[in-house]
């Protein structure tokens, strides 16, 4: 097909031709054309069914307020439902496809629909689908949703990237029109820091559009001409195609650039799309206004746009959308259309007026006080049926309608805070709030100033405003010459004549008769307006309808429009991808992640490694022969505790703490006592929170008179660190505390087992023997010929064990010198599961047993709670509540049949009693199999739980259904007295 | 030092520092810096910035780096910052400071706490805008900041103009790294 309406002039590139489809279609188009814009040229009006009657339409717009020409562009896993073709722009090879029909846009079964309408008016969903309740999500919601759906998924993943970003600047100017370019223009010859951004690819705005000059430019020229200046500006970042999708907090404005999406796909490592995060001390809202229709019956035809519209393809895309046009009108703006079109050669067969006042245009059939009734043309206009001021009718045969009836500033991002947008009766519109987001003014179209010159001296005037309070210099420019012409618009909102639909909200297929209906069930607030008649809840968000919505509820029940006023503006200001939402974080980029010292000899070992939080650790080592995991763990347990093995035990977190206070704010922090540890020692702590429950636990060596080093467990590292950080800073200023977190500073290893003190003696420098190094023992020591190095003799797995910390950079370097040296024994490297085993044996509490709903005397550590000294936690673990004698106690538990497995999560129950929620008498946090028991074992917290050692209950899992007769017995299976660890 | 008989690998997991070049950036691992973070006690600031003038460590207002003759640093918090010296010289690097600032402050090594990224281009503010909240256009050299990244918290220290170094947690040094590389191919 030949671009049978392309026109002469406008801002395209004739050199180069752009190929694309259209429903598998071939069309020719051209750069600087939007999808919609060469579909046109190309004679296409149809784009689109609309969301409920399947009603055949083409755009009503050209740009991002289009609520009909909805498409789907691309294939593949790059396909993108729902994006408007009006401000698509166009590249060679683009493939577009229309969405919601079936089987064709032009023949679509769901157009039954559109017959069918009576049926389908506003609340038919909530009055039709109320029974039977549960019908609604398995059966009526999906048949709903498929028939008025928008487009669809692949469900392939995005294979494109994201980035998310950071900008700063002085002023942020919103829109790229002459309010914009001339805001833009003060502050930058001011010197400020200037962002200029602009949703559509050409900036210039409605300059761009139409033929009105600028000095002695045409306004596309100066458009053009001042972006060029601005571009060698070093203070100015220009922003094309990059939407400001609203005001956060803090002056903080988001945005989304498409840094790509006018390409088939993104050059090599560049992102489609950055969502900017835009920190800016002022800034200027200058985002335009937006033409509203008139409603009348079958005002929805292929063919029928806005007046503004039918202007910007002519001027700016060089299309003719019809060969003979109407135009209706309730304004100055719209008669522009008929004498822009005119003088493009373009056949105007009348321009109908709903004024009765005012001058007649010039060598055209102008007709005053009349009304576009009806139209024709199932899929495209064909006539359209006008009634004259003298109650005539006349049918005249159309291709192409304008229609104004007035302009809406684009205030939206002015509303994100909640500000009220204020009636203005010279423009009969909306204008921004005075209390919107702070530091936020608007200037040209968005702040109700229409003209061009308005808009000029407006950017200008606030440019100014913003440089004044920025403490910089101002400037007033001399403004090029510019009309100045008023609106002239008397408000008309809908044609009261005919019985058939005319169309508010085109998106959603909300009609003047929906708010009629709404009007009549009393649903007359503008929030009920909306939810019951879907009005503005599209993904054009109403740009084209709301205004027009509630001026008619304002007309049926007689209260003005600023008493009726308008729904919440939030953002995003128009549609975002998820992806851009997303930014990098996605798959195993989600998160960082974080490498142990030993990591790279962990994974030549054939190490299987667990995520631990960010860390990755390995869980067990599987040796040659091993099949499943419980042989690798029940080795490296039964090893360990045979001679000796090897953990990486770096995750725990490390803080160093100093000063003079340290032993006094250790008190404070733990709730067993500090101060009096000995130089060289280490202490197993008890951290509770203010409400007396357990934060956390650890061991804390004293590593001089005020130095000390604090252990947490792995999960509350950084929680830990931040407690500790709001006690030294908020709650005791005056103690003398320095803390900062070591825990990648220095690469910690377990070796535990008999043979461990035989294996570090072959790696540290100095004496270790039980004498020189007894149990809880620590210090600075050096190993291999003289690296400085940390020894802690402390175990978790119950042997005789120690801790030995390097600088991480030599923590690969030491794991295999301990390897090497532990050949000789035996020794293995054991992962978290063994770490696991061995503790639930010796009954020691991890994360399954902080689980932030436990005491101290929970965990059978109350003693542990000093009340000889004041601790963040200590009064309140004092509460009634909390020390019942039968309250839960840890216990340990192992089934009466040993091959019987138990299940963590398993619920205490006496033999015989009903598994109800009355009769629960605790569950079972942690289970393991024990190689050394040859059985599983767990340990749990069971109420009154250490008067019920030796009896037998039931631990019964009712999601797992698995049900084990248990007995009760001490939570130290293995060693209770301790002779191992202190051997 | 004495000799002893480890050998040490870099961030990444390599023997030798690690580095990259893509388009104008120039990414590369840095091992060669002691680090130690240096807080005053209770009241001992006017002492520690005494001692650590006579030092020869500059101490440097919020915000900011310094660099000295053998020694620089960076501002952590109030009263605290990071000293940086050659690995070299300084490996036991609060064994150096500590006869300096015996009981007046406190020392603690930080030297393998952090994965430090050297970065070089021309046009820096164009990679990181695309990965943290500094705003490298309105900061030059000498300027210092805690800021995140990808998730991960760092410090950005401007040492020359087109150069800077970013510090982030050792264990997450592959992921920072990735992050690097992936906004120089997205800004270049």
């Amino acid at each position: 097909m030949t671009q049978e309406n392309r026109i002469k002039g406008g801002q395209i590139d004739r050199t180069k031709t752009l190929r694309f489809t259209f429903d598998g279609h071939p069309y020719t188009g051209h750069p600087g054309d939007t999808l919609a814009s060469a579909l046109l040229a190309n004679g296409v009006r149809l784009m689109g069914r609309s969301f409920k009657y399947h009603r055949p339409r083409g755009p009503l717009s050209a740009g991002s307020e289009e609520p009909n020409a909805i498409v789907e562009l691309r294939t593949g896993a790059r396909q993108e439902p729902n994006t408007r073709a009006t401000v698509a722009e166009l590249f060679d090879g683009l493939e577009a496809n229309s969405q919601n029909r079936f089987p064709s846009l032009k023949f679509d079964l769901m157009g039954i629909n559109d017959r069918l309408s009576p049926f389908f008016a506003a609340g038919f969903y909530y009055k039709t689908f109320m029974w039977p309740a549960a019908f609604w999500e398995k059966i009526y919601e999906p048949i709903i949703r498929r028939a008025a759906g928008l487009g669809s998924l692949t469900r392939e993943e995005d294979p494109d990237q994201y980035d998310k970003g950071f900008l700063h600047c002085d002023i942020l100017i919103i829109g790229a029109g002459p309010a914009g370019l001339m805001a833009t223009l003060t502050a930058a010859r001011a010197g400020a820091r200037v962002i200029l951004a602009d949703e559509d690819f050409r900036m210039g705005g409605r300059l761009n559009a139409e033929t009105l000059t600028v000095g002695n430019h045409s306004g596309a020229d100066w458009a053009e001409d001042t972006v060029r200046t601005l571009a060698q500006m070093p203070n100015v970042r220009l922003m094309p195609r990059t939407t400001v999708l609203g005001a956060m907090d803090h002056g903080i404005y988001s945005a989304v650039e498409r840094v790509s999406d006018h390409l088939p796909i993104p050059a090599p490592g560049k992102p489609r799309q950055i969502l900017w995060r835009i920190y800016s001390a002022h800034a200027i809202l200058a985002a335009g206004a937006t033409e509203r229709p008139i409603a009348f019956e079958n005002n929805d035809r292929p063919g029928i746009l806005l007046a503004g519209s039918l202007r910007t393809y002519a001027n700016r895309y060089a299309v003719a959308v019809g060969d003979r046009v109407a135009v209706f009108t309730n304004n100055d703006d719209g008669l522009r259309t008929a004498t822009d079109l005119q003088a493009k050669g373009i056949d105007i067969a009348a321009v109908i007026d709903t004024r009765q006042e005012g001058d007649l245009l010039p060598g055209i059939r102008h007709l005053k006080g009349a009304q576009v009734i009806d139209t024709k043309g199932k899929l495209g206009l064909k006539s359209i049926t006008i009634r004259h001021a003298n109650g005539r009718s006349e049918t005249l045969s159309v291709n192409a309608l304008g229609v104004s009836g007035g302009w809406n500033p684009n205030l939206n991002i002015a509303s994100h805070h909640r500000g009220r947008p204020v009636w203005n009766d010279a423009i009969h519109a909306f204008t921004p709030p005075t209390g919107g987001p702070k530091n936020l003014t608007a200037a040209g179209a968005a702040a109700g100033a229409l003209s061009t010159h308005a808009a000029l001296q407006t950017g200008a005037a606030q440019a100014n405003a913003a440089l004044e309070a920025l403490g910089l210099k101002t400037h007033t420019p001399d403004l090029p010459k510019a009309e100045d012409a008023p609106l002239n618009l008397t408000p008309f909102w809908y044609v009261g004549e005919g019985k058939g639909r005319a169309w508010i909200d085109q998106q959603n297929d909300v009609t003047v008769k929906d708010v009629k209906l709404a009007k009549q069930e009393n649903f007359t607030s503008v929030e009920h307006l909306k939810r019951y008649t879907t009005l503005g809840m599209a993904t054009d968000q109403g740009k084209t309808g709301n205004i027009l919505g509630l001026a008619i509820m304002a007309e049926l029940t007689g209260r003005s429009i600023p008493q009726t006023g308008t729904t919440i503006y939030r953002p995003p200001y128009t549609p975002v991808a998820m992806g851009a939402l997303a930014g990098r974080s996605r798959g195993p980029e989600f998160k960082p992640t974080r490498l142990t010292p030993s990591h790279k000899w962990a994974a030549e070992q054939g190490a299987i490694f667990v995520e631990v939080g960010m860390w990755l650790r390995a869980q067990w080592f599987p040796k040659a022969g091993e099949t499943t995991w419980r042989q690798s763990v029940d080795r490296e347990v039964l090893q360990t505790r045979a001679s000796v093995g090897i953990c990486d035990v770096t995750t725990l977190g490390k803080i160093d703490i100093q000063g003079c206070d340290a032993g006094a704010f250790l008190d404070r922090v733990y709730a067993n006592t500090f101060s009096t540890l000995p130089i060289g020692k280490v202490r197993y702590g008890l951290m509770l929170r203010e409400d007396g429950i357990v934060m956390d636990d650890g061991t804390t060596a004293r590593m001089g008179e005020n130095e000390w080093v604090m252990t947490t467990t792995t999960a509350n590292a950084v929680p830990v660190f931040r407690h500790l950080e709001y006690v030294r800073q908020c709650l005791y200023p005056d103690m003398d505390v320095q803390l900062i977190s070591t825990t990648e500073a220095w690469a910690q290893f377990s070796v535990a087992g008999p043979n461990a003190r035989k294996l570090l003696q072959k790696v540290v420098d100095q004496d270790i023997s039980d004498a020189a190094f007894p149990y809880m023992a620590c210090g600075n020591i050096t190993v291999c010929g003289g690296l400085r190095a940390r020894l802690f003799r402390i175990s978790f797995s119950g042997e005789l064990a120690y801790e030995i910390a390097v600088p991480t950079r030599y923590g690969d370097a030491l794991i295999r010198e301990m390897m090497k040296a532990g050949e000789e024994f035996g020794a293995v490297a054991y992962g978290t599961e063994s770490l696991g085993v061995m503790r639930v044996e010796k009954g020691h509490v991890a994360g399954n047993e902080l689980n932030g709903q436990t005491t101290a005397l929970n965990m059978g550590l109350g003693k542990m709670v000093s009340k000889k000294k004041d601790s963040i936690g200590m009064v309140l673990s004092q509460r009634e509540g909390l020390n019942a004698d039968d309250g839960l106690r840890l216990v340990g538990v192992k089934p009466v049949d040993p091959s019987k497995p138990l299940t963590a999560g398993s619920h205490f129950l006496d033999i015989g009693a009903a598994p109800v929620a009355a009769n629960d008498g605790g569950w079972l946090t942690s289970v393991v199999y024990s190689p050394h028991l040859k059985s599983s074992i767990a340990l749990g917290y069971l109420k009154n739980g250490t008067a019920r050692i030796g009896q037998k209950m039931r631990a019964v899992n009712l999601l797992a259904k698995t049900e084990v007769e248990v007995e009760i017995v001490s939570p130290h299976f293995f060693d209770p007295e301790g002779d191992r660890l202190r051997g | 030092m004495a000799d002893h008989r480890l050998h040490p690998i870099t961030p990444l997991g390599h023997d030798t520092p690690h580095s990259v070049t893509i388009g104008p950036v120039t990414i590369t691992e840095v091992t060669d810096t002691a680090l130690a973070s240096l807080a005053a006690r209770l009241g001992e600031g006017k002492a520690v910035a005494d001692i650590a003038d006579t030092a020869g460590i500059p101490l440097p207002g919020s915000g900011h780096a310094a660099q000295g003759a053998t020694f620089a640093a960076f501002w952590l918090s109030p009263d605290m910052w990071m000293v940086e010296a050659p690995f070299a010289t300084h490996e036991d690097i609060v064994a150096i400071l500590k006869p300096h600032f015996g009981e007046t402050a406190s020392l603690t090594e930080q030297t393998d706490a952090w994965a430090r990224f050297d970065v070089t281009a021309p046009d820096l503010p164009a990679m990181f805008e695309r990965l943290c909240n500094f705003d490298l256009r309105a900061h030059g050299p000498g300027a210092a900041t805690r800021t995140v990244i990808e998730h991960l918290g760092c410090y950005v220290v401007i040492r020359a103009p087109g150069h800077l170094s970013v510090l982030g947690p050792r264990s997450s040094a592959a992921s920072l790294f990735h992050a690097l590389e992936t906004a120089a191919r997205s800004a270049f």
